[in-house]
């Protein structure tokens, strides 16, 4: 990583996630407005523009990442940004994108459902995420900032991943990310290689024979072949593991939670060391591949576990098939609907140390 | 003369060729090819009827007809 | 070949020198013909992306010899725009079926268009969805019975068939939007211009270009081939007159006939 400039500006998490990709050397962007995502495609039709990009407001979320599919096909750096239900109507393509091995970036800033829910934040599309939203067996990358300088980061790496293994890759953010303001240093990754997918990308069957990407195999065996590559590069991808400790070594209890909601519970974790409570904090940044090493060698220390969510109980399944055979997790749910405060972890937290 | 080139193996048997024939001297003739379709051809008899206007060509869904166009032919269109 | 004759019809280039999947009769065959041979005469092959279609013609790819990717279904338009957005030299082309643009895809459609996108798009209006077996499409007739409106389509319960061309032309961004036929070699060969238009003003950067084609589903209308001509020029081109309804090429003038 290059240094980070030592100049900061003071941004929404959504302009962050803006800034970054166009600092990635994203060349197009499609989306459609849908609250607490606003920000990003109203930054890019300037921005980008004046950047020398493509800046297209679709007509649906469907379109958007249909737009995202060609784009990506022809091996441009290119996203989309949307929230929960617009993600909803993105699965379709997503899944095209994964069968038929084309980049792309995906942005969703989660707010509250089932339904129209509203529009303050949620941890409810874990579950569509990380599996996979849409039909047939495919993964995507998630990666889950906590904050505005982590949303920069990420979708810097969002990009790069998406290339490097020819997968969309999931930014899951949140409405308190999207909108909340923090310092963020605009650093600047190295220019993106104009040979970048050179090999792949479709350009002309100039001097060569013509490329096409597609998901459709109906010839016997060719379809389980596909799955098959998929699935190498599925395990491949474990390999893309990014994670926080904070305060485990010692910790009786860790505490495990995601983005925005981890913050809240940093708070409440650093409250209750000065109590003098053995309590530490679990973040995975990634939570496709979900860093499952670090949490099943924490239960082989002995440590009891906490999820906490902003979500019906999501997160929780895969820490509980993390550390199975050595320990359990509680589970403490933040209705999405409700804003959670720190202090609202305190007795969740106190409860499950005590639960011997 | 003109003369048309039948690829028997990807003609369908669809007769198109033979409503669009001005001249009609396009006819299904008794042999499949090994897809099972019986193919078109110009019989002998009819052969100097063609004027190469390739109207069986156009309208062939399969590229299944080639044309070809004789010179004396040309030279009189010219 | 003799010595005094000339190869005056062949394959073009660009289309693969392969049997098709297709039904005896079908067509799509016609109509990637026309788009090889404008492929080949414009020499576009090395600068064309395709973007195909769900349906019979998602093959497309496999014999039109250029860069392609497959949409998912009804969202061609859409594709098309992000490959024509993030490549604008290159000539991108969409080539979809009834029920791919007009039904499912209908928004994209309306949008791609509307937005002036530089793309051209081929719509093949045989009035059923072939691929899955003949069921009834936005463009199925009033009468006409399909495996999903067996008694017939009734206004009442169906409503009108959809006249595409003529709706793609008022939309501001189409610089050209024109409906041809291949039920005959006269129109064949009008389709060929039409669809050269539709190609033309995506080169000269005019706007959206369009082009539909009525053509035969001669397996799922229980017709044979010959039939099934006849079907065209008696039940739709009554119904889907053929026509220029757009060309910002020509001088303002009403739908003008297809130039001969």
């Amino acid at each position: 990583m290059t240094r980070k400039s030592p100049e900061k500006i003071f941004i929404k998490g959504n302009e962050a996630i803006a800034r970054g990709a166009i600092a990635a050397g994203c060349k197009c962007f499609f989306g459609y407005p849908i609250t607490p995502q606003n920000d990003i495609p109203e930054y890019m039709s300037q921005a980008l523009v004046e950047a020398g990009g493509e800046f297209v407001q679709a007509e649906s979320e469907v379109a958007s990442a249909n737009m995202l599919l060609g784009a990506g096909a022809c091996g441009i750096r290119a996203m989309t940004s949307s929230s929960s239900p617009g993600i909803s109507l993105m699965q379709e393509a997503i899944s095209y994108m994964a069968g038929s091995e084309i980049p792309a970036v995906i942005v969703n800033m989660n707010r509250g459902g089932p339904g129209l829910g509203d529009i303050g934040p949620s941890q409810g599309d874990y579950f569509q995420s990380t599996r996979g939203g849409g039909h047939g067996d495919y993964r995507t990358l998630v990666l889950a900032p906590a904050s505005c300088q982590e949303a920069y980061d990420l979708i810097i790496k969002a990009f790069d991943l998406a290339f490097k293994y020819r997968n969309p890759v999931l930014i899951l953010g949140d409405a308190i990310l999207g909108n909340m303001k923090e310092a963020v240093s605009p650093w600047k990754p190295a220019p993106v290689d104009p040979a970048e997918a050179a090999d792949w990308r479709l350009e002309g069957a100039k001097g060569r024979g013509p490329r096409l990407h597609k998901s459709l195999y109906l010839h016997e065996g060719e379809l389980a072949g596909q799955n098959k590559r998929l699935q190498e590069k599925y395990l491949a991808m474990q390999a893309e593991t990014d994670f926080e400790l904070y305060r485990t070594e010692d910790a009786d209890l860790v505490v495990c939670a995601y983005g925005s909601i981890a913050r809240i519970a940093k708070s409440a974790v650093r409250k209750l060391r000065k109590e003098g409570l053995k309590v530490g904090l679990f973040r995975p940044v990634n939570l496709y591949p979900f860093p499952s090493g670090p949490l099943a060698e924490l239960a082989g220390q002995g440590k009891r576990f906490l999820t906490i969510e902003h979500n019906l109980g999501q997160m929780v399944e895969d820490v509980r098939l993390s550390v199975r055979g050595l320990a359990d997790s509680e589970q403490f749910s933040v209705y999405p609907g409700n804003l959670p405060l720190p202090d609202d972890f305190e007795e969740p937290i106190k409860k499950a140390l005590a639960g011997k | 003369m003109s003369r048309i080139v039948v690829l028997e193996d990807r003609c369908k048997g669809c007769l198109l060729c033979v409503a669009a024939c001005p001249a009609g001297i396009i006819r299904q003739s008794g042999r499949f090819n090994q897809n099972g379709y019986k193919v078109v051809e110009v019989p002998d008899e009819d052969k100097d009827k063609c004027t190469g206007c390739a109207s069986c060509a156009i309208t062939c869904p399969d590229v299944a007809i080639r044309v070809y166009r004789s010179k004396k032919k040309e030279a009189a269109d010219d | 070949m003799q010595a005094q004759e000339r190869l005056v019809f062949d394959r073009p280039k660009v289309l693969a020198d392969i049997p098709t999947h297709y039904c005896p009769g079908c067509q799509h065959g016609v109509a990637h013909r026309l788009a090889a041979e404008l492929i080949d005469e414009m020499k576009l092959a090395e600068k064309t992306i395709c973007v195909t279609s769900i349906g019979c013609s998602v093959f497309l790819y496999n014999y039109l010899l250029v860069d392609s990717v497959e949409a998912p279904h009804g969202r061609a338009p859409a594709t098309a725009t992000g490959v024509k957005r993030s490549r604008p030299d290159k000539f991108v082309l969409t080539y979809q079926g009834d029920g791919d643009l007009a039904s499912i895809g209908m928004a994209e459609i309306i949008h791609c268009a509307n937005r002036g996108e530089r793309v051209s798009v081929i719509f093949v209006n045989n009035t059923v969805y072939g691929m899955t077996g003949g069921q009834m499409a936005p463009t199925t007739l009033i009468g006409q019975k399909t495996t999903t409106c067996p008694a017939g389509r009734s206004r009442e319960h169906e409503g009108m068939p959809i006249r595409m061309a003529e709706l793609i032309a008022q939309l501001g961004g189409t610089a050209y939007s024109a409906r041809a036929a291949l039920n005959t070699v006269k129109n064949i060969r009008s389709a060929k211009k039409a669809m050269k238009k539709a190609f033309e003003v995506q080169t000269k950067g005019l706007g959206f270009g369009f082009v539909e084609l009525l053509a035969t589903c001669p397996t799922n209308w229980r017709l044979d081939p010959v039939k099934a001509n006849e079907r065209v020029a008696g039940e739709m081109i009554p119904y889907f007159p053929l026509g220029v309804f757009r060309d910002q090429t020509a001088p303002a003038k009403g739908p003008a006939e297809v130039e001969k």
